[in-house]
């Protein structure tokens, strides 16, 4: 299969996966009060989950090789 | 102490760098040397995104919704997952068709509409001005926060100044006068402002250090790092739920919903499409963007929710605005530098959004909504004039004027009205509308202009109904019993509860409602009838945009007739002759061509006027325009189908695949049999040669070889002598009666023999052959039978060529008679049409796969189990070609051990043939 | 002892030149008009010498040579293969089946006559 759509469908993966993470029901999971590391739960979720998929596509664009 | 000066100062020294920038930048566009032509400085520049609503405003809504503030990047980041695929497309038909904004985009898909680009410019400018306000509105009150210096005062009510001396609208005059530099300085074709994107690039870097400036001075300089800030949060109950979202069905609705707008606002806010789509430079630029800005979010939102609750912590009794924390923080700690470059940062949000979203708006009035106005208007007589850039230009400097102009008005109108707080979601509601006859139009070829107008008309006033005028109610400018009462106090009209739908947010609420009604009008009515010949071509073209090669597929559309001489001064008017002529001329180099007077005025010149024009005055009106000089033929809805229609056009190709492979196939065989007829020529050829060689030899050798004796014993007894002689003789004969008939069947076979035609009896031709034969038969003692018919008619032939048939034809019935009991029997008879000899043996009879062997040259049966049958072996190809050259056919049957019958016919009335044929040669 | 050879032609004429020749130089002759009766003819009294033609019914000279060859008792038999067919292929096709020498016909009595005798080692 063409690269270009090998990296497309990646990408298109990492969408589905941040679409799951960043939604109900597993933002409930991190929705309650208290703290890892003195940070908020949730907003260490959030955020934790965001540079992964950041880093996610990052790794997916640059190392591609086409 | 701050002086106002200083602020003003240093706000105009800063416009200086962001104009040398662009200048610099422009310069260097112009001399081919983008500065642009990076992919971070794309990533960067998409960070227009960012506005003062980011800037000011997240905050503010961090520390009265918590985390709740997040999706609104959260959205983008998803979204730009799908980028590769999505926005990859969009650019890629953006510059194909030379799209020079969003309505363009959505006009030219449905069959280059004017109407649809119009409704398209007025849902974005309506969506998009109130926007504008609010930037107007944070940079009015930043400026004056800042003026107050050391002291925290809050802005006085918006408006609330008399008109000279609110700096908001020096602002928008400021705003407006750098915008116009920025983005009509010249007109061009692709509309693109290299050295704006420049400057809006490095406006998003000083917006994120300022931002990022204040977060680590918050976090880390007022308070003791993040941990600090939240473990103080956590003893104030009000604090500690901004950690969570609430744990509720609704809630996780909202911040769904809010992902999803943000989503489709990343894609198709004006400043957006025309950041990410028409200024890109390189579409290999996105890939980049695609990490690099979600990136780039994530950083500006990192010190949001620590600088909303150092917010909320610093200014507990709620006398600051908490849209203000960003600059009241560090004012309140007395950081006079930080201060400032905070405001400096959100006047980078602001300009940044300001300049892109007025291009955009004012290229899209121009082009969508003035232009096609003016060019149908006779009365201006625009049709004639020679130079319409000037005025194009002027469309657009007072388009930006009067966009910021409007601007002003709502901000000083809504003023802290809830319609401008709450704006920066009811903008994003709006431009929502536009997502499915964009996404419909580049997946799907069914949606047609009809379904895209019905779509955005129905989405748009459920917006209207259920977002607008709500917070124009909630401002105080309606009576608030429409929200209610519903609307004629019809309960089920509640424009929040539209159908007692409730347990939603406003937001959510109406973004269900008007993509409900936007969809399913655009795919209901879409569905409805067929999309039309222009239709189909533009959906093609949008959908199939990967598989059409740059221009090449486009003209098939087109078929027409136009002069270039036509096309180049109507180019000219809106470009400036000069230009225009530049562009046909490296159209025609391109093309190998030396001058203008050699282009051709084909489909692809039409089309590449057409999109020239695209450029400068949008995809509807060049449409407009180059059909009024251009002489088109329309198509046929069915001749576009059959070019267009994906499965018949595989299933054509296929078919013309298997056609040319069969006939493929079929020159192959025939090659082939031709081939191994020449062989079986050659071969014969050869056979041939080795046959009459043979055949030539044979008597000769034993004429040598008797000669020889005869010569070198003359003493030979006399008997022997005589014996020897007549060897001789007899081999002589042999061989001068072979060379004849070589000679003959090469004759006859080169069409050189000479025929003697006349009428000729039969009857008489077979007493004479047989009378010629009667020794062969008296010598083998062989029975003759003869029927013959009387009053045969005579037929057209040539006597002795027939008697050298029958001669032939006996001599083979003798030689193969039965040796003791031989009987041939001599048939004639005619039919109705034809007259009929046989010739029947009773000896061993032809195998049937012999019987057409018989018939060639030198093939003589039974060659090797039968003792050597006499004969030349060509005495019945010959006698074949006689008979044929008559008109009549030559055959044998037999059964094996049976005897052989070779019979031939020769037609009747040949009349009128005599005459030529007795002088053929 | 006078050397036996034995003529295989289906052309009487040719039969009758070369029985002629060769009982005119002292050989003993046998006469045999086909493949078949060539060989009965050597299994009934091994000649000497075969002149043997090639385009012959019911056994053609190829095939009576190499059925010759293949039999040990006989190897002592020189066959001198005649053709008027001149073909090279057909003279190397001789040869290589075992034929000791090989002349187109018409050929001179006298170049016969030598080959002959020079194969039967008497000239």
């Amino acid at each position: 299969m063409n690269r270009a759509i090998i990296t497309g469908q990646r990408l298109a993966a990492v969408f589905l996966l941040g679409c799951v993470l960043f939604n109900y029901p597993l933002i409930a999971l991190f929705n309650k009060p208290g703290e890892l590391f003195d940070i908020p739960l949730l907003y260490l979720y959030l955020f934790g989950v965001w540079a992964v998929l950041i880093g996610l596509m990052a790794l997916t664009i640059e190392r591609r090789k086409d | 102490m701050l002086q106002g000066w200083v602020i003003a100062s240093v706000s105009f020294a800063y416009l200086g760098v962001l104009f040398a920038i662009a200048y610099f930048g422009d310069k260097r566009a112009d001399a081919g040397r983008s500065v642009i032509a990076n992919p971070t400085i794309y990533a960067l520049s998409l960070a227009v995104y960012c506005t003062t609503w980011t800037f000011y405003g997240s905050v503010g809504r961090a520390a009265s919704t918590g985390i709740g503030f997040l999706p609104i990047y959260l959205g983008p980041t998803l979204m730009a997952g799908l980028w590769w695929f999505v926005m990859l497309k969009i650019i890629r038909i953006s510059k194909a068709n030379r799209i020079t904004s969003i309505a363009d985009f959505v006009s030219s898909r449905y069959g280059k509409s004017q109407l649809l680009g119009g409704l398209v410019t007025v849902i974005a400018v309506i969506g998009i001005i109130p926007y504008i306000s609010l930037q107007l509105k944070a940079v009015s009150n930043s400026f004056t926060i800042l003026l107050h210096y050391p002291e925290i005062v809050m802005p006085a009510r918006a408006g609330a100044q008399p008109l000279l001396q609110d700096s908001a609208l020096y602002i928008a005059m400021i705003l407006a006068a750098f915008t116009i530099l920025f983005g009509t300085r010249h007109l061009d074709a692709t509309e693109r402002h290299e050295g704006m994107v420049a400057a809006i690039a490095f406006e998003s870097l000083v917006k994120l250090l300022a931002f990022l400036a204040v977060g680590i001075f918050v976090t880390f300089g007022i308070y003791n790092g993040f941990g600090d800030i939240f473990d103080r949060a956590e003893l104030v109950p009000k604090l500690k739920s901004l950690m969570t979202v609430a744990d509720t069905g609704a809630s996780y609705g909202s911040w769904w919903s809010l992902t999803f707008l943000s989503m489709l606002s990343i894609m198709f806010l004006p400043r957006q499409f025309q950041i990410a789509v028409v200024e890109n430079v390189n579409e290999r630029h996105l890939a980049r963007a695609i990490w690099l800005f979600p990136l780039y979010l994530l950083l500006i939102n990192i010190f949001v929710l620590p600088i909303a609750v150092g917010g909320l912590l610093h200014f507990p009794d709620g006398s600051v605005d908490a849209d203000t924390f960003v600059l009241t923080l560090p004012m309140a700690e007395r950081q006079e530098a930080l201060a400032l470059f905070v405001f400096i940062g959100g006047l980078s949000a602001a300009t940044g959004m300001v300049i892109v979203e007025t291009i955009a708006l004012s290229t899209m009035v121009c082009n969508d909504l003035v232009m096609p106005v003016l060019l149908r208007w006779k009365a201006l007589r625009l049709q004639e004039e020679q130079d319409l850039s000037w005025l194009l230009l002027s469309i657009r400097r007072w388009a930006i004027a009067v966009i910021l102009l409007l601007g002003y008005i709502y901000f000083r109108a809504a003023g802290e009205a809830y319609a401008l707080v709450g704006i920066g979601l009811i903008s994003f509601a709006a431009v929502a509308q536009f997502a499915p006859a964009i996404f419909g139009g580049i997946y799907w070829k069914g949606g047609t202009r009809q379904g895209a107008i019905a779509g955005l008309l129905a989405g748009f006033a459920v917006w209207i109904y259920t977002l607008l005028l709500p917070s124009f109610a909630k401002s105080g400018w309606l009576s608030l019993d429409f929200i209610r009462e519903g609307l004629f106090g019809v309960a089920l009209l509640k424009p929040q509860q539209l159908f007692g739908l409730t347990g939603l947010d406003e937001i959510s609420h109406s973004l269900f409602w008007s993509m409900l009604a936007n969809i399913g009008c655009y795919v209901a009515v879409s569905l409805r009838k067929r999309p039309d010949v222009v239709e189909t071509s533009q959906g093609t073209l949008f959908v199939d945009v990967f598989r059409h090669t740059e221009g090449a597929e486009r003209s098939r559309f087109w078929r027409g007739s136009a002069q270039v001489q036509d096309l180049l001064p109507l180019i000219g008017r809106f470009l400036g002759p000069e230009r225009a002529r530049e562009a046909f001329l490296a159209y025609a180099r391109r093309r190998g061509l030396a001058s203008l007077e050699q282009l051709q005025a084909n489909a692809d010149l039409v089309h590449f006027a057409e999109t020239l024009l695209a450029g400068a005055i949008g995809g509807a009106s060049a449409r407009v325009m180059v059909a009024s000089v251009v002489k088109e033929e329309p198509l046929g809805i069915d001749e576009v189908m059959n070019i267009l229609d994906e499965a018949s056009q595989v299933r054509a190709y296929s078919r013309q695949l298997e056609q040319k492979s069969r006939e493929l196939e079929a020159a192959t065989a025939e090659l082939r049999a031709a081939n191994e007829r020449l062989k079986e020529l050659d071969r014969m050829k050869d056979d041939f040669m080795s046959t009459v060689t043979h055949e030539l030899r044979t008597p000769l050798t034993s004429i040598r070889a008797f000669s020889e004796i005869l010569l070198e014993d003359p003493k030979t007894n006399l008997a022997n002598r005589r014996k020897f002689l007549a060897i001789i003789v007899k081999e002589t004969e042999r061989l001068t009666r072979l060379i004849n008939q070589v000679l003959d069947m090469a004759k006859i076979e080169s069409g050189n023999a000479e025929w003697h035609t006349a009428d000729i009896d039969l009857h008489e031709v077979i007493e004479e052959s047989l009378a010629a034969t009667s020794s062969l038969f008296g010598d083998k003692r062989i029975r003759l039978e003869k029927l013959l018919a009387e009053g045969v008619p005579r037929v057209r032939a040539d006597r002795d060529r027939l008697i050298q048939v029958m001669l032939n034809l006996l001599a083979n019935a003798v030689k193969f008679c039965d040796e003791d009991r031989g009987c041939v029997t001599v048939r004639l008879s005619a039919g109705s049409d034809a007259v009929r000899v046989d010739v029947e043996d009773n000896g061993p009879g032809i195998a049937e796969a012999d019987q057409h062997t018989i018939f060639e040259k030198f093939r003589q049966v039974g060659d090797t189990m039968t003792a050597k049958p006499q004969g030349t072996g060509l005495g019945l190809p010959i006698s074949r070609q006689i008979i044929e050259h008559f008109g009549g056919r030559l055959w044998v049957e037999s059964n094996p051990g049976r005897g052989a019958t070779f019979s031939f016919i020769l037609p009747l009335n040949r009349e009128g043939m005599g005459q030529e044929e007795r002088t053929e040669k | 002892m006078t050397k036996r050879i034995l003529i295989v032609d289906d052309e009487p004429n040719i039969v009758v030149s070369l029985e002629f020749l060769m009982k005119r130089e002292g050989f003993e002759v046998a006469v045999a008009a086909d493949g078949e009766a060539a060989l009965k003819s050597v299994e009934e009294k091994k000649p000497d010498l075969v002149l043997l033609d090639i385009m012959l019914p019911k056994k053609n000279g190829f095939e009576v040579c190499q059925t010759i060859r293949a039999n040990p008792a006989w190897q002592s038999v020189r066959i001198v293969m005649l053709t008027a067919k001149g073909r090279d292929t057909e003279v190397a096709k001789g040869t290589a089946l075992g034929a000791d020498a090989y002349m187109t016909k018409p050929f001179s009595t006298k170049d016969l006559i030598a080959q002959v005798r020079q194969i039967l080692g008497e000239s």
